[in-house]
């Protein structure tokens, strides 16, 4: 297993984030933060917290469940538990920002998407993500991108976060092919 | 997480896990009933087929409303326009249903048993949405639900079903559901509708209303079945309002911090004053609303499980 972002990178990252998702809008005064569970909804929390101490503003906050808009519930051998979406302000009309931890496939965005469009009609719709992996098996590219991370299909990307994990950090790490 | 059973027969022996599931499951269901857009796409791709060879309206709207809502496809099939009148058994009907390629039946019918019997010669999922007087399992979980939603558990509270306990299945299903949340659960009615062996389950038993209004926090009315009047399991229905019906002035003198339940549909001043069903103490509405989000969870559960 790799530590390939530390604590002080992926605090740096954030900040970074931020500062792009402000650029790109030119402010938050529309903006909400919509996080896509687990660590995304915890990514969206720092995220605004970063943001207020740059524009003094505080963000709305959404949390996503995308479990019951997913592709693969037939295929998965266990059943997830579901959570529940917590989106306790209108998103219409709202320049969302989706939060996810590591951009892989795809397919959890197209979920989040379908989602997202049948809550409301925001302004626009723009993807930040921690990591992006790459293996996308969807047309879906991310807005920002904390880091670029070029694995390969044997490898696992782990981001940890202080919520859960303990630390601040991303892992790379090798899985055992045909082991288990 | 996972239910442990691949069918929802009855409410008898299902663990307080799997109830504690398809309870916190249906609160997801409850926000998806705010959205502007009531529909989520899950169970895109399964037929349901609700079979119900009694007649039945509310029960029958909210399974279709919940199968609806999960993106299934739905095939109503009811006894008046089946092939039972040819004289095809139930096994048989069954069958041949099934072998239209459908994952899903929820049944009702008027013999106690009837969802297990299914449950074994066919392969579908069977949800069983009555079965005569034997259990009414999604009704009970609604009325979980309700309990908890108001009193954020269900553990300790005293809850007391009132009416006809001996032929009713939304009985049953309540007394083996409080039983495994932990309520205290009593009953309330004419001793000829009330079966004796109900003590030996650890359930009380009241003959007298004004001493059950002041022991519960809740109260279940059930919907006394006028069509078994002719059978004269108490004297007259006047009578029956005398002694047993529940209405705002006993409220109000005796406990004014109950609340009300029923599962519907309601005889309007017999078993329950108008004014109190449509009153603050009543959560009646709140359990239809419950009740498509009960369903939504146990379709959702079943549906997907491996």
């Amino acid at each position: 297993m790799k530590k390939v972002i530390d604590e002080t990178g992926f605090n740096r990252t954030l900040t970074r984030l931020a500062h792009e998702i402000l650029e790109k809008n030119k402010g938050a005064e529309n903006l909400a933060l919509i996080g896509i569970r687990t660590r995304g909804e915890f990514l969206a929390k720092r995220l605004r917290e970063v943001i207020w101490t740059i524009e003094n503003l505080e963000l709305k906050i959404g949390i996503l469940d995308i479990t019951l808009y997913r592709d693969d519930l037939k295929e998965i051998h266990y059943q997830p538990l579901l959570k529940g979406t917590e989106i306790d302000f209108d998103i219409n009309k709202k320049d969302v920002i989706l939060i996810d931890d590591v951009l892989f496939t795809g397919r959890t965005v197209r979920a989040a998407l379908d989602e997202l469009v049948d809550l409301g009609r925001p302004s626009s719709i723009q993807l930040a993500v921690l990591i992006d992996r790459g293996h996308r098996e969807l047309p879906i590219r991310a807005d920002f991108v904390g880091k670029n991370l070029p694995t390969s299909l044997n490898e696992e990307v782990k981001v940890a976060m202080k919520e859960i994990d303990s630390e601040d950090s991303v892992y790379l790490k090798t899985l055992n092919i045909g082991g288990e | 997480m996972s239910l442990e059973n691949r069918h929802l027969l009855g409410l008898e022996g299902v663990s307080k896990n799997d109830i504690q599931l398809i309870l916190d499951t249906a609160e997801t269901f409850r926000e998806v009933l705010e959205r502007p857009i009531k529909k989520v796409p899950t169970l895109q791709g399964k037929t349901i087929v609700n079979l119900f060879f009694e007649s039945s309206t509310r029960t029958r709207i909210s399974f279709e409303l919940a199968e609806r809502r999960l993106s299934a496809d739905v095939v109503n099939f009811s006894a008046d326009m089946s092939s039972l009148k040819k004289g095809e058994t139930l096994k048989d009907t069954a069958r041949n249903i099934e072998a239209m390629k459908i994952d899903m039946v929820v049944m009702r019918h008027g013999a106690p048993g009837a969802a297990l019997f299914l449950s074994k010669v066919i392969n579908s999922v069977i949800i069983n949405a009555g079965d005569g007087s034997h259990e009414h399992p999604t009704q009970a979980l609604l009325d979980l639900y309700s309990i908890r939603e108001k009193y954020n558990h269900i553990e300790g509270l005293n809850v007391c079903i009132v009416g006809d306990i001996s032929h009713s299945r939304v009985a049953l299903s309540n007394i083996h559901g409080l039983k495994t949340m932990g309520a205290n659960i009593a009953v309330c009615g004419p001793a000829t509708l009330i079966p004796r062996e109900l003590d030996r389950l650890g359930v009380k038993i009241f003959n007298r209303i004004d001493e059950a209004i002041e022991w519960a926090n809740v109260l279940n009315v059930l919907r006394i079945q006028l069509e078994r009047q002719d059978k004269s399991f108490f004297p007259s229905l006047g009578e029956y309002r005398k002694y047993f019906a529940v209405t705002k002035d006993k409220i109000q003198k005796i406990n004014k911090n109950i609340t009300i339940m029923h599962p519907g549909p309601i005889n309007r001043d017999v078993e329950l004053s108008a004014d109190l069903a449509d009153g603050e103490h009543s959560i009646i509405l709140q359990q239809v609303l419950n009740g498509v989000a009960v369903r939504m969870a146990v379709l959702y559960l079943l549906g997907t499980r491996s």
